[in-house]
């Protein structure tokens, strides 16, 4: 595997695979972009050193994806930037599709909490220790996840209730 | 007005139905529903340009209280669809209702799970536009097709 990796990137994965060797997964790039995957147990830990030790101060985004595949069906990505390096990486975590739950990282970025709450919303993925975790965009009753690839695109008929079309007479 | 002169000492024999759609008919105050782009078509269709003053709407009334024709301009999801209702039960009787574009007649192209397929699932609607987003004059014309609803109405006649 041949990569090319600007200065501040390669020193990323220089420092990860020197401290974190046994939890990093793959490292590859595509489109332009690099992306590096990591085990899921290590993801808090792993965070915090991105950010306190090489500068990674701003998570542009959290995106969730299914992968529907049988073994580790959804995929959390992070998106992030080094205002300091003037670098942006991709980093992956799996998680199983029973049951997915991830860490938190609203302690270390901010803005992870509404990120991490839209991807609880569109995906199911929980995560631990989150300072508010509930729905974000849909009602709180609603018993779906619709970014699943299994949800019918048109929604379950009923979900989301309609407004009652008889004034209220009280 | 002139119409004394015209008339001298004669007099006008009319209903009153038809005297009160005719006022009806032409103080048809919008109250502008803006959820998405076709909010903009609709401001044009207030302005100098296609000017709805010519046909007496050019009163937007952001007040529920105030207002005769609801203009549903854009996509409405299922969580707006309780303020968009609440709001029209605000609205005095009698009130008519424009889905305007093809979100609000059908859903469009928001072909997905969060999007009413057209607002007339909760609302009565009276005027359809097609059109993505519509023209002014597209709106105009559905005004127009409101107020010839109007003066087909029975306004002081009960109904028994």
């Amino acid at each position: 595997m041949s990569l090319e990796l600007s200065e501040p990137l390669q020193k990323v994965v220089d420092s990860l695979s020197e401290n974190f060797s046994d939890k990093l997964v793959d490292v590859y790039q595509s489109s332009g972009d690099t992306f590096i995957r990591i085990e899921a147990d290590a993801l808090h830990e792993i965070c915090l050193y991105l950010k306190n030790d090489l500068h990674y101060v701003y998570l542009s985004d959290i995106i969730g994806t299914d992968r529907y595949t049988s073994e580790d069906r959804f995929e959390v990505i992070y998106n992030l930037l080094s205002l300091k390096d003037e670098a942006r990486f991709f980093l992956k975590v799996w998680c199983e599709e029973e049951n997915p739950e991830l860490d938190s990282v609203a302690d270390i970025w901010k803005g992870a909490n509404w990120n991490e709450r839209e991807v609880y919303d569109m995906f199911g993925i929980k995560f631990r220790n989150h300072p508010d975790f509930r729905r974000i965009f849909l009602p709180e009753d609603f018993d779906y996840f619709p970014l699943r690839k299994e949800f019918p695109l048109l929604g379950i008929p009923g979900s989301i209730e309609l407004p009652n079309t008889t004034p209220d007479t009280d | 007005m002139g119409l004394e002169s015209a008339l001298g000492e004669g007099y006008l024999t009319t209903r009153v139905d038809s005297l009160t759609n005719w006022a009806r008919a032409n103080a048809a105050w919008p109250m502008p529903m803006g959820l998405a782009c076709c909010a903009i078509e609709m401001m044009a269709f207030a302005g100098p340009k296609y000017d709805a003053a010519r046909f007496g709407s050019e009163v937007m009334r952001f007040s529920p209280r105030q207002s005769d024709v609801m203009i549903v301009a854009g996509w409405c999801t299922y969580k707006m669809s309780h303020a968009i209702r609440r709001i029209w039960d605000q609205m005095p009787d009698p009130k008519w209702c424009i889905a305007m574009g093809a979100c609000a007649s059908t859903g469009g192209m928001h072909r997905c799970y969060g999007v009413v397929q057209g607002v007339d699932n909760f609302l009565p609607v009276d005027t359809y536009i097609s059109g993505c987003p519509p023209r002014p004059d597209a709106v105009l014309h559905a005004l127009m097709k409101i107020q010839d609803k109007i003066k087909t109405e029975h306004s002081v006649m009960l109904d028994t």
